[in-house]
């Protein structure tokens, strides 16, 4: 992947959301710092898993790409382009090639629209007249995309769940986009429809050589869908690697404590030993110095207080699979799980 | 805590109005299908108090509308007074000879004391005239409202913190206390006080000054539905397909506005037609000779110890519109927004 200039190139990305508080004159008191100096690539035509637990910022990294956040700092370069600051006219070419899957297919249709017009949109705006016309494509794409052509006319409401998601994938697609923000596309969905879904996007990604951010806080989704696999605590990448690297040989302690809480569908003699981590996430408003995930990390020393570790390959691994840890996991070790943790770390 | 463990899925909110109604009777066949208005519509039509109204309203218009081709076909008009003119009708104390006001094949609604006009064409051109000023005032409010709401909400910020603070004031202000106490002010401004005030003044600052004082509450309102639905992903959906800011207020948000729009507007109407009346037998606004609901209830007020018929014809009929047009608001908000159970 580091052959070639990458299709979208992240670096130092952050977003601060400014907290204002004060009477009677407002002023900003603090930042929620959402996403804080990300760095990342996607290739043309690979699939970036992004995950984490809740509230670490992924959404707003799918936000930040697609430019429906302003970025606070960073820069993000599509194609060589920087993107960063670029305003609704400067970024119309680049519209059409970064489209987005949202969460809640209930929320991301427009009721007022039918199926046709919510497809055509994308079209009409980007003034893209198709062979055919646009309602032939329409057709086309709602084919691609498993549904029946003949539900061009029908609202939103007359669908299912996943029916909704295929018709938001459909709305991506019409576009023809090199790369797909997919921010927890299937996460609302059940669990028997979220395979159909998952498998759609593959077979597009697959066919069309689409480039996906895959944003997920299901590991085993994230696993089956993404070729490389970042892992966000509190709005930095802690670890981002080949699936099979991250999966096979997690280095960072956090990677290892997720990876070691996805249930297991086979009953196995041993059970394997699970990680848990106590306490919750601390707030992103004020984030622990230096290593932010040390508040809940059983190896946490003073140099994890004092020293943000960098993100970088640590020995024993191969190339691209970056770690940031003062102090990673080796390779095959299970660390035994530690049900306290230090009070004077948290503060 | 296991945090890999997926969260459990987000809770299907029922975001669509209408999909409560997607339990409908008959499945639609083929690419057939029936959009949210459509289906508002079946659901109106099931109404039968709301058809019942609708029915009312409409003949009121059509009556409103029809009045001069009705007077010319009933041969008589609002201003000439008949029983001056024909001996007769109206006795020595000129109250018509007649009982019930003189009701007569003729003078079907009876004839005023004192001029002697007819009733009945006077009541048409009144309701007329009052629909008139409700209606445009209405329409007007409505428009000012949607537009200021959906710039504030849309906008938000600092544009949304001044029309907030606007609307305060004006929602805090006593309307009725304000005509009654400006309006001899404001007229004096544009006619002197030897002249006459033209009806086209009247009615003119009639309705700007209703609408001053009515948009407060619709832009209101208005603001706060597009502050909820500017945060729905569908805006987002648009926005990353590089849609303008007029588009999506056009295409995205507007037609999800319909709905608390056509509902305000529904109520508005009948409010204004009692505000208006009530300015009229106020003293305010419009004034004999002018045909007016309220003008017809003040002149009756004045005999009513005498013979309430004077007041009957224009009481009831401005209560039967009144009621018909806010039921039929009920039933519309029914049908376009069957989660406000009643």
């Amino acid at each position: 992947m580091s052959s070639t200039t990458p299709l979208l190139d992240v670096s130092g990305l952050t977003k601060h959301f400014p907290i204002k508080g004060g009477f009677p004159i407002k002023r900003t008191v603090g930042a929620v710092q959402a996403v804080d100096g990300l760095d990342f690539q996607v290739a043309e035509g690979e699939s970036l898993g992004l995950v984490g637990e809740s509230g670490c910022g992924k959404s707003t990294t799918g936000r930040l790409i697609t430019r429906l956040l302003e970025p606070t700092g960073g820069k993000i370069t599509y194609r060589g382009q920087d993107i960063t600051h670029a305003g609704r006219r400067d970024l119309a070419p680049i519209r059409s090639e970064i489209q987005m899957i949202f969460q809640d297919p209930y929320a991301s249709l427009n009721p007022r629209q039918t199926v046709g017009k919510i497809i055509s949109g994308p079209m009409e705006i980007n003034d893209i007249d198709p062979e055919g016309g646009r309602e032939k494509r329409v057709r086309e794409l709602l084919e691609i995309v498993g549904l029946n052509p003949e539900h061009y006319n029908r609202f939103p409401h007359e669908f299912s769940g996943g029916q909704r998601q295929r018709i938001g994938v459909a709305r991506a697609l019409a576009l023809e986009p090199k790369l797909i923000v997919a921010d927890e596309p299937v996460s609302a969905l059940d669990v028997s429809i979220q395979a159909q879904v998952v498998n759609l996007l593959q077979k597009v990604q697959r066919e069309l050589g689409i480039a996906f951010v895959f944003i997920a806080h299901d590991l085993a989704i994230v696993r089956h869908f993404s070729q490389r696999v970042a892992v966000m605590y509190l709005g930095k990448i802690v670890e981002i690697a080949d699936r099979e690297d991250l999966y096979g040989n997690p280095r960072h302690p956090y990677t290892r404590a997720l990876l070691s809480a996805v249930p297991e569908a086979t009953v196995e003699e041993e059970p394997r030993e699970r990680i848990r981590l106590t306490g919750d996430v601390p707030s992103p408003i004020n984030p622990p110095s230096g290593c932010r995930f040390r508040t809940r990390c059983w190896k946490a020393t003073e140099k994890c207080a004092s020293e943000a570790p960098p993100l970088v390959q640590v020995e024993g691994n191969k190339p691209g699979h970056l770690t940031a840890c003062h102090y990673p996991e080796t390779a095959g070790t299970v660390p035994a799980p530690r049900l306290s943790k230090d009070p004077e770390a948290a503060a | 805590m296991t945090p890999a463990t997926p969260s459990p899925a987000t809770p299907l909110e029922v975001t669509d109005e209408d999909s409560a109604a997607s339990a409908k009777p008959g499945t639609p066949k083929g690419s057939e299908s029936r959009s949210p208005g459509r289906l508002a519509w079946i659901r109106f039509k099931r109404d039968r108090t709301g058809v019942i109204s609708a029915f009312v309203v409409i003949f009121f218009f059509v009556v409103g509308i029809l009045a001069p081709l009705i007077a010319k076909l009933y041969g008589k008009d609002p201003y000439t007074t008949y029983g001056m003119n024909i001996p007769g009708l109206l006795n020595e104390f000129n109250y018509p000879v007649k009982p019930n006001g003189g009701i007569s094949s003729d003078f079907w609604f009876g004839i005023e004391p004192q001029l002697g006009r007819d009733v009945f064409t006077f009541l048409l051109y009144g309701i007329r005239n009052s629909l008139l000023i409700a209606t445009a005032a209405a329409l007007l409010t409505t428009l000012l409202g949607v537009v200021v709401g959906i710039t504030a909400g849309y906008l938000g910020g600092k544009t949304d913190y001044f029309v907030g603070r606007v609307i305060d004031i004006l929602l805090a202000f006593p309307q009725t206390l304000f005509f009654i106490a400006f309006w001899p002010v404001v007229m004096a401004i544009f006619v002197s006080p030897e002249e006459n005030t033209p009806v086209w003044l009247t009615v003119t600052s009639l309705i700007l000054v209703m609408t001053a004082f009515g948009w407060a509450s619709i832009a209101r309102l208005l603001r706060g539905e597009v502050l909820a639905l500017r945060e729905r992903e569908f805006v987002e959906a648009a926005k990353v397909t590089g849609a303008s800011p007029a588009r999506i207020i056009f295409k995205e948000l507007l037609p999800n506005l319909w709905t608390p729009i056509l509902i305000q507007a529904t109520l508005l109407l009948p409010a204004y037609v009692t505000a208006e009346a009530g300015l009229a037998f106020l003293g305010v606004g419009l004034s004999d000779p002018t045909p007016d609901w309220g003008v017809m209830i003040q002149n009756g007020a004045k005999v009513y110890q005498d013979d309430i018929t004077f007041m009957l014809f224009p009481g009831l009929s401005m209560v039967l519109f009144v009621v018909a047009f806010n039921l039929l608001g009920d039933s519309v908000r029914d049908a376009l927004d069957p989660k406000t159970k009643r």
